[in-house]
């Protein structure tokens, strides 16, 4: 996005800051919207909407119709059931939580990123192009998740998985058994990567073991490892990264 | 050689679909002549050739990729070397049976205001009577083809597509008349069934869903005036009884979908079955399954006709497994609840009562802050066709198990919007799983599973060769065993089936057919 562009929708939305956001679209936020986005829109498993500018929604048109058709190939459905006077409150309501401040974060971004190098963190993560991509991507982390999310994600990795990153073991009658992260899986077949990032692929009915770890991760917690200090740090870098490549 | 021969084989019956010889389609097994393979919507295939003990040497023969992009939902019908189809976002095709090759295409241009509210711009297929080929439009048509050619014969308004009416399912030809049905529901409309001469497109009758001032049924609408924008659209072909001359045809849900309150009352007809006098359109009966609905569970679902023993007597039945969880079978001639039994998880009702009502569980109404109840809003099953096997007495149907956190919110009516007060949030991922099941006819016990990744978009077509054929929405078609649901072939098409298989003969060898992703698959040995 150019400067400019940056610079209107930021007029915009000071000019948006004088009226208050409709009620009725603040009920149907906490309604369909604040399980995913958080209560005050701060994010969690979905996006952080508490912000001036939304990457896929320059405009209120756009905002609309993403409320009401969904971003195909993400997490966020549709909700072609809101009326358009809905959908609008609704849309009114996601832009004036870009008004609500966002609080600083304690750590240093700086010192944050030289312990995620040091920690070993690339090995399988990748920022900006470097690292290994066995683990979720993170160049767009501070854009998708919000900190409290991302200190949970590094002290209690199991609490919230995302579905593509299901741990699951299987065997066949011949070879070793095999644990890693589920890739894909229809009825008759399943895709697996391992930790050294190998894939496998197999019909289930070549299985005697299909075992799916719902509450497991391949990310160790590190809790233990890291100081309260150095912790805010790491939170305070990833925070940082909205997507520059 | 071979163009020789298919020529020689057109000429002499090309295109000529009688009513008598989609009366008698089970002596025709190499053809596929209506929707649902017969009037009596069994989807079942009398062929042979294709066994447990060879099907997992299927291949596929053919496929052909629509040319504009878009969803497709369609039942090919299959007769005289040709293979018909309806192609997104609002065509007909006619296909070389040999090699899948376009013979013509029907273009409709849209129009540039239509606006389908509550479902995709899809249609799923084409009906044939005598020398010509029918078909529904978005833009809520009814329109008459050429078979020989595709070129336009008649082509009458069935409603105005401004107040969200539109045509997505297949029409049903009978003894000079084609009926169709509407869609509508999340618009408030008042749906009907029409039935139309099929040589002029004249409209013989038109059957209201929802009773007007005055009639029987009209006082199941508490509140004055709420039965005017009152839904039970009709989106899903019915069925026939020639001897009967009654056709039967699910009604779908009440509007709005999730806030009951703007309509107390039990709703007629929505949530319910029809069966009408073919000559008139009068009502004969009407079971309603789901009084004063408020989970959008349409009754739009295959009404399938048979005959069975029930508690030692011989019937006339017509069976459904409805989106609502519940199976259910019916004296065809009279409308009288026989049995009925559920064949998914479901929450909201504690069992039918003897007359086949529900009965309530408290608590399971759409709430602001959401409620979860099974099934999902999409149901325990929903228009894809289930299938009746006729020498293993078995009912197969693709069961969706998924739950649904339902949300009431305000509705306000207005001409061409939505009208639907609430929504959904659907338990998926890893929460929600499918299956195909065997249930036996009479009881609706459940005699076999076969589990899927996640609940089916996909429709089920039985073979008396003893195979059960579904498609999943991984991109999985696949044949199981239909006494024991044990899988025997699967082929991986790349798209997701959004359809239902069918079967027939090219030069004497069976096959099968689905369309997936966008395109049509056929398969043989």
């Amino acid at each position: 996005m150019t400067r400019v562009a940056v610079f209107v929708l930021l007029f915009a939305a000071g000019l948006l800051r004088s009226q208050d956001p409709p009620p009725r679209g603040k009920k149907l936020f906490e309604t369909h919207c604040a399980l995913c986005h958080g209560a005050t829109g701060a994010g969690g498993r979905g996006p952080d909407l508490a912000r001036p500018a939304l990457p896929r929604a320059p405009d209120d048109e756009s905002l609309r119709k993403i409320i009401a058709e969904g971003i195909p190939g993400t997490e966020m459905p549709q909700f072609w059931q809101l009326s358009p006077g809905e959908a609008g409150d609704l849309a009114a309501y996601v832009r004036s939580l870009g008004q609500i401040a966002i609080v600083p974060l304690p750590g240093d971004a700086e010192r944050g990123r030289l312990l995620y190098e040091k920690s070993g963190c690339s090995a399988c993560h990748i920022v900006r192009g470097a690292g290994n991509g066995l683990g979720p991507e993170l160049t767009d982390a501070g854009a998708r998740r919000n900190p409290d999310y991302l200190r949970e994600s590094i002290v209690k990795p199991a609490a919230s998985v995302p579905p593509q990153f299901l741990v699951v073991t299987v065997a066949t009658r011949t070879g070793p058994a095999i644990r890693g992260l589920r890739v894909n899986e229809d009825t008759f077949t399943i895709q697996l990567r391992d930790a050294a990032g190998r894939f496998y692929s197999f019909r289930k009915a070549a299985l005697v073991n299909l075992k799916k770890e719902t509450d497991a991760t391949l990310m160790p917690s590190y809790e233990l490892k890291f100081s309260s200090a150095e912790l805010d740090d790491l939170v305070a870098f990833l925070a940082s990264l909205r997507g520059e490549l | 050689m071979r163009l020789a021969a298919l020529l020689l084989l057109s000429g002499a019956a090309f295109a000529q679909v009688p009513f008598d010889r989609i009366l008698k389609a089970a002596s025709e097994p190499g053809s596929w002549l209506t929707y649902s393979g017969n009037y009596q919507a069994h989807r079942f295939s009398p062929l042979t050739q294709l066994t447990p003990g060879n099907v997992a040497g299927l291949k596929p023969i053919w496929v052909y990729q629509v040319p504009e992009p878009g969803g497709v939902e369609t039942t090919p019908l299959v007769f005289d070397g040709v293979m018909y189809l309806t192609e997104p976002p609002g065509g007909v095709a006619a296909l070389d049976l040999r090699t899948g090759r376009a013979l013509w295409h029907y273009e409709r241009t849209l129009p540039h205001d239509l606006e389908t509210l509550g479902f995709g711009e899809v249609n799923r297929g084409v009906a044939a009577l005598g020398d010509m080929i029918y078909v529904g439009t978005l833009d809520a048509h009814l329109v008459a083809l050429d078979a020989r050619t595709g070129a336009l014969r008649w082509d009458v308004q069935v409603a105005d597509h401004k107040s969200g009416h539109c045509i997505t399912g297949a029409p049903l030809a009978i003894d000079g008349k084609i009926i169709t049905g509407i869609s509508g529901g999340e618009a408030g409309i008042r749906g009907f069934i029409d039935a139309y001469d099929a040589k002029t497109g004249k409209r013989l009758w038109r059957f209201w869903t929802i009773p007007g001032d005055g009639e029987p049924g009209n006082e199941t609408w508490h509140k004055p005036d709420s039965w005017k924008t009152g839904g039970g659209p009709t989106w899903v072909t019915g069925s026939y009884d020639p001897a009967l001359k009654l056709i039967y045809w699910g009604v779908g849900n009440p509007g709005p979908d999730w806030n009951g309150d703007p309509r107390p009352g039990d709703n007629l007809y929505t949530c319910s079955l029809v069966a009408l006098d073919a000559d008139t359109g009068r009502l004969k009966w009407h079971f309603q399954f789901t009084p004063h609905d408020t989970h959008d569970w349409d009754a739009t679902e295959i009404p399938v006709l048979l005959d069975t023993e029930i508690r030692g007597r011989p019937r006339q039945v017509v069976a459904m497994a409805n989106r609502n969880a519940f199976y259910y079978v019916l004296d065809r001639t009279s409308g009288e609840f026989l049995a009925g039994a559920p064949y998914a998880k479901q929450t909201w009702a504690e069992g039918l009562d003897d007359s086949g009502r529900p009965l309530l569980l408290p608590g399971k109404e759409p709430t602001e802050p959401g409620n979860l109840v099974w099934p999902s809003l999409q149901g325990a099953t929903n228009w894809f066709s289930p299938s009746y096997d006729p020498l293993r007495k078995q009912f197969y149907v693709s069961v969706r198990e998924m739950g649904s956190y339902y949300y009431k919110g305000e509705a306000e009516y207005k001409t061409g919007s939505f009208f639907t007060g609430g929504g959904e949030r659907a338990l998926d991922g890893d929460a929600a799983w499918g299956a195909i099941r065997a249930l036996d006819v009479a009881t609706g016990e459940k005699k076999w599973e076969f589990r899927l990744q996640s609940p089916p978009w996909a429709g089920v077509l039985s073979t008396a060769g003893g195979l059960v054929f579904g498609g999943s929405n991984e991109g999985n078609f696949y044949a199981l065993d239909s006494r024991s649901g044990r899988p025997l072939w699967d082929f991986q098409t790349g798209g997701g089936m959004t359809s239902n298989p069918i079967s027939f003969l090219l030069d004497g060898k069976q096959r099968v057919a689905i369309a997936a992703g966008h395109a049509i698959f056929v398969f043989g040995l």
